[in-house]
């Protein structure tokens, strides 16, 4: 074999090597490479650390948020279209939160299996239109659910 | 050859933004907070090209001993590192207003491209540390090869794991998700960067060659022409 052919042998077995490596690193942790778990899991309560702070992240109910007078307390439902999770919040939400939208919530779940949480991100999704196309298109389609956890 | 490639991504990178900051229509959720992406968009797809660039060239450099490839290489890291910085800076910026966070740890997107930032700056940074130079060439070559199994786990990140950043617009199937009049003005700043990116790359790998070479026969004959 010539040193090119070597050296040309030698990398791609490395690199093989490096993939394989990474592969299976990234099965061993796939758990905890996720953002947030979805709906269903937290609602059966499936790998959720015991005692801990977890995200979870789903679908603001239409109609399902409720604000409490005088107070930034306020509790709303999230889903996945499968199962629902009540949410209680006291705090700021941001711009993007709003019925229909995907939001992650971060905290735990009370005795009551009511989730307390301590922070609200929301998501946006990869779509961009201008207002106007926006309307003429929910007219025929319904809401666009945007969340990989929803599938 | 230099002068079109800037002159044209300059004029292409202009027309995107003009138009992306003025004229396209707001987004129907975020309204004018959108705009970012006139910027952040190429700027990521930037950083990643310059690394899978450099990941290229390390690959021809190690094999064919090709001692050009490891001057694309040193030229395009600092470029790489910029864009990075400027894709990481632009998606805070968004990102507090949008999801109600500058930063989230954890976040695959996020913390991939954070570490790329770091690939950039370990490479700089291991040939800063090796007098040299061959020695250099060859180590920092291995560190940006093995550092390119980042590349396709910042593309796929927010479709293996899940992210707080949103999908794909562009590279999806079925086409991208964005409205014609958004589109088109993010295609120009896309590829009027990426003209701008590779006549910066030009010039800096040609000053590369030129110090690499500084005692070579061909510079002196080309300074000082029938002197010699």
């Amino acid at each position: 074999m010539k040193p090119r052919q070597q050296r040309m042998l030698a990398l791609g077995l490395s690199a093989i090597g490096l993939i394989l490596a990474s592969f299976l690193t990234f099965k061993a942790f796939n758990e905890n490479m996720m953002f947030f778990i979805n709906i269903t899991d937290a609602v059966e309560q499936n790998n959720i650390p015991a005692n801990k702070d977890f995200r979870v992240g789903g679908l603001v109910i239409k109609g399902s948020i409720y604000r409490q007078p005088g107070d930034l307390t306020m509790s709303f439902a999230l889903t996945d279209n499968k199962n629902i999770l009540k949410v209680r919040y006291t705090g700021v939400v941001p711009d993007l939160f709003r019925e229909g939208q995907g939001v992650i919530a971060h905290g735990r779940l009370a005795e009551d299996g009511i989730f307390v949480a301590k922070t609200i991100l929301a998501k946006h999704d990869e779509n961009y239109m201008p207002p106007e196309v926006m309307e003429s298109l929910s007219n025929h389609v319904t809401e666009k659910v945007a969340f990989k956890a929803a599938q | 050859m230099i002068p079109w490639l800037f002159i044209s991504g300059l004029l292409l990178m202009v027309y995107g933004i003009i138009n992306g900051l003025f004229y396209a229509p707001s987004d129907y959720q975020q309204g004018d907070a959108f705009r970012i992406i006139y910027v952040h968009v190429p700027a990521a797809y930037i950083s990643m090209m310059a690394y899978s660039l450099m990941a290229f060239a390390a690959f021809i450099a190690l094999i064919w001993r090709i001692k050009i490839a490891h001057a694309v290489i040193v030229s395009a890291a600092p470029l790489g590192a910029w864009f990075t910085f400027l894709a990481l800076l632009t998606g805070s910026l968004w990102g507090r207003p949008m999801w109600g966070t500058w930063w989230e740890w954890g976040d695959p997107r996020l913390t991939s491209e954070l570490l790329m930032l770091f690939l950039y700056l370990g490479y700089m940074a291991l040939r800063a540390s090796i007098p040299n130079i061959t020695k250099a060439d060859k180590l920092s070559a291995i560190l940006i090869l093995i550092g390119a199994i980042n590349i396709p786990i910042i593309h796929y990140s927010v479709e293996w794991w899940t992210s707080l950043h949103q999908g794909s617009t562009l590279l999806k199937s079925g086409g991208p998700s964005i409205a014609a009049p958004m589109l088109y003005p993010l295609l120009a700043s896309i590829i009027g960067l990426s003209l701008f990116f590779g006549s910066l790359l030009l010039i800096r790998t040609k000053a590369e060659v030129l110090k690499r070479e500084k005692h070579s026969r061909w510079i002196k004959d080309m300074i000082l022409g029938d002197e010699v």
